[in-house]
């Protein structure tokens, strides 16, 4: 529909960039800001302001965020939370989405009576609220001993987050046809036969897509982390709350943000890299077709 | 043995027909670890909330049946109010400027714009980001004496001032400015891909009969992309009940308890204050604010389906 509308010099044409470039800049302020302020020594905070650029550049906030600062009772900064998360975040990525991919080939290729009850079931799993769950899953977690441990952590977040795979996986190999398939079984291909060289191969795109986007949803969980973990398990996200909220001692602004900078990399990095997959997981689950 | 030896047949087809069970039970064995972690991690602790909120639970769950009660108390609860107030006026808000955003954003972005890849890649980078770090980052940049207000000041408004974060008033507005930053590049997103879908045909049609472009937007492509505002409702509605990183990372539910959410709530009583009975109940209000949601959204949804 975009070639209805005449290119050239408008002002109309002028107003519709000056739009965008001015919403632009409001998206990426906070982003500014929290680059600058975590350059900035203490004493050029108070004296500066907000967009204002640092007077002598200094990563000193860096480095306190990353191995002094204090995280609630203990001052090693956030470096340890932050190996957690990886520690947590990438064995949950790979079981859930090795989980969701088979689930969603028996979903769309190998149905079976109940399975579409069982679909069903997946599907509202993706949006009853956490909170529902949290108080058992917190008692299994004691009872098992996996309470404040980062494997608990990754049980966790493989069990909420397989509906979601399954969904993509689902809704990826729906639209495979399905004669494919029925001549591979001619072939006297069987079930993993199939999955592996005929689906598996064309997989590629939704992999990323739901790598991706548990990847970015389960890094980012703050109330999981600080439900069922504590102390040194935490992941980044609860150290970083704790860190900015710790009312001890001068606030110190560089630190808070270069704190905050160090959390958000890894899935920033991620978004710069793979935008197209990101945005195509974000979609995925609210529009049709 | 002697029933096999005299049947050799079978005995090779023994094994094959093993393999056909196996072949036929393969797809339910694949999928019953993820049947099993559903039913219990969701179903079954679902019900389990449930039970808990019709007990008395405190520090430790007790299954003694006290009926309603839990709710009863809920409801004569000042501080669940105000969380239920505060989720009606953040997500009320929340929903309408996201929208709002989104749909200006999507269509000025329609316009075959140059450079659009980088300036959608802008817009929707927030969505990226922990609700914890965009919590850190407002809560900076609004801090009453060294944020906002003295970048005013600095740049010569000197009796701007700015204490929406610390006072129980404004404080939950805070809150919507942050999160509407975060995703209304996402509501951009789904409205621009709704966009691309519009057939042109239409559009050219009506332009020939000299309608103006602002009011094809209006009367015909905005309404036919209704299926994508149902679905960025419900998805804005669902971010906002379950609410919880952002107030704590920018307020902690202060000042008092004036930022409260429902999900701030329920963490609160069930793990802080040791009311489990009581955060049972709440959790078991989202739930049935998000089914009163979701039920007629899948309704609808499953019915169309069986149209096509």
């Amino acid at each position: 529909m975009t070639d209805v509308v005449r290119t050239g010099f408008r002002p109309s044409r002028v107003a519709v960039y000056g739009l965008l470039l001015l919403a632009a800049l409001v998206y990426l302020i906070p982003l500014f800001i929290m680059l600058v302020t975590s350059f900035k020594t203490p004493m050029d905070i108070r004296t500066g302001n907000l967009m204002a650029l640092p007077t002598d550049w200094t990563t000193i906030g860096w480095t306190k965020a990353w191995s002094e600062a204090c995280t609630g009772v203990q001052c090693e900064g956030i470096s340890g939370y932050f190996w957690n998360s990886f520690k947590m975040t990438v064995p949950a990525v790979l079981i859930s989405t090795l989980l969701g991919a088979f689930n969603g080939y028996v979903l769309s290729k190998w149905k079976f009576k109940g399975s579409d009850l069982f679909f069903g079931m997946l599907l509202f799993g993706c949006f009853v609220p956490f909170q529902v769950v949290l108080l058992p899953m917190a008692a299994t977690l004691g009872k098992l001993g996996l309470a404040n441990t980062t494997s608990g952590l990754v049980l966790v977040h493989v069990i909420y987050g397989v509906a979601f795979t399954t969904l993509f996986f689902r809704n990826y190999y729906v639209a495979i046809p399905d004669a494919l398939i029925k001549a591979a079984r001619l072939d006297g291909a069987g079930f993993f036969t199939i999955f592996f060289r005929i689906l598996l191969p064309m997989s590629t795109p939704i992999f990323m897509v739901s790598l991706i986007w548990q990847f970015t949803q389960i890094w980012n969980d703050f109330l999981f982390g600080v439900v069922f973990a504590s102390g040194d398990s935490q992941p980044i996200t609860v150290a970083l709350n704790n860190l900015v909220n710790t009312s001890t001692g001068v606030k110190e602004y560089n630190v808070d943000m270069a704190a905050a900078m160090i959390a958000a990399l890894p899935t920033l990095v991620v978004y710069i890299v793979a935008g197209k997959y990101f945005i195509r997981g974000l979609t995925a689950g609210s529009v049709k077709g | 043995m002697e029933h096999i030896q005299r049947h050799p047949a079978r005995v090779a087809r023994a094994p094959s027909r093993f393999l056909d069970a196996l072949q036929r039970w393969l797809p339910k064995l694949v999928v019953a670890p993820t049947f099993v972690l559903i039913g219990v991690g969701i179903y079954g602790y679902m019900l389990w909330t449930g039970v808990l909120s019709f007990t008395s639970s405190s520090f430790l769950p007790v299954y003694d049946f006290v009926g309603f009660e839990q709710y009863a108390k809920l409801m004569a609860n000042d501080r669940w109010l105000t969380a239920s107030v505060n989720l009606g006026i953040f997500g009320g808000l929340f929903i309408l400027s996201c929208l709002v955003i989104g749909v200006i954003l999507a269509i000025f972005l329609d316009q075959r714009i140059r450079q659009e890849g980088a300036i959608r890649t802008i817009y929707l980078y927030p969505m990226a980001l922990s609700m914890i770090v965009t919590g850190t980052v407002w809560k900076w940049i609004l801090n009453p004496s060294l944020g906002l207000e003295k970048l005013m000041h600095d740049w010569g408004w000197t009796s701007f001032s700015f204490d929406w974060l610390v006072s129980s008033d404004m404080a939950i507005y805070t809150i919507v400015m942050a999160a509407v930053w975060q995703a209304s590049g996402f509501v951009m997103a789904l409205f621009l891909a709704g966009l691309r879908g519009v057939d042109s045909s239409i559009i050219r049609a009506a332009r020939v009969d000299g309608a103006s472009l602002p009011l094809i937007y209006w009367k015909i492509i905005l309404p036919s992309l209704r299926p994508v505002f149902f679905s960025a409702v419900m998805v804005l509605a669902h971010i906002a009940i379950k609410s919880f990183d952002l107030v704590m990372a920018m307020t902690a539910g202060g000042p008092g308890y004036s930022t409260d959410l429902p999900a701030v709530f329920m963490y609160a009583h069930t793990f802080t204050r040791g009311q489990m009975g009581l955060g049972s109940a709440s959790a078991m209000l989202m739930l049935g604010a998000i089914l009163a949601l979701i039920v007629p959204y899948l309704y609808s949804e499953l019915r169309e389906k069986r149209h096509d």
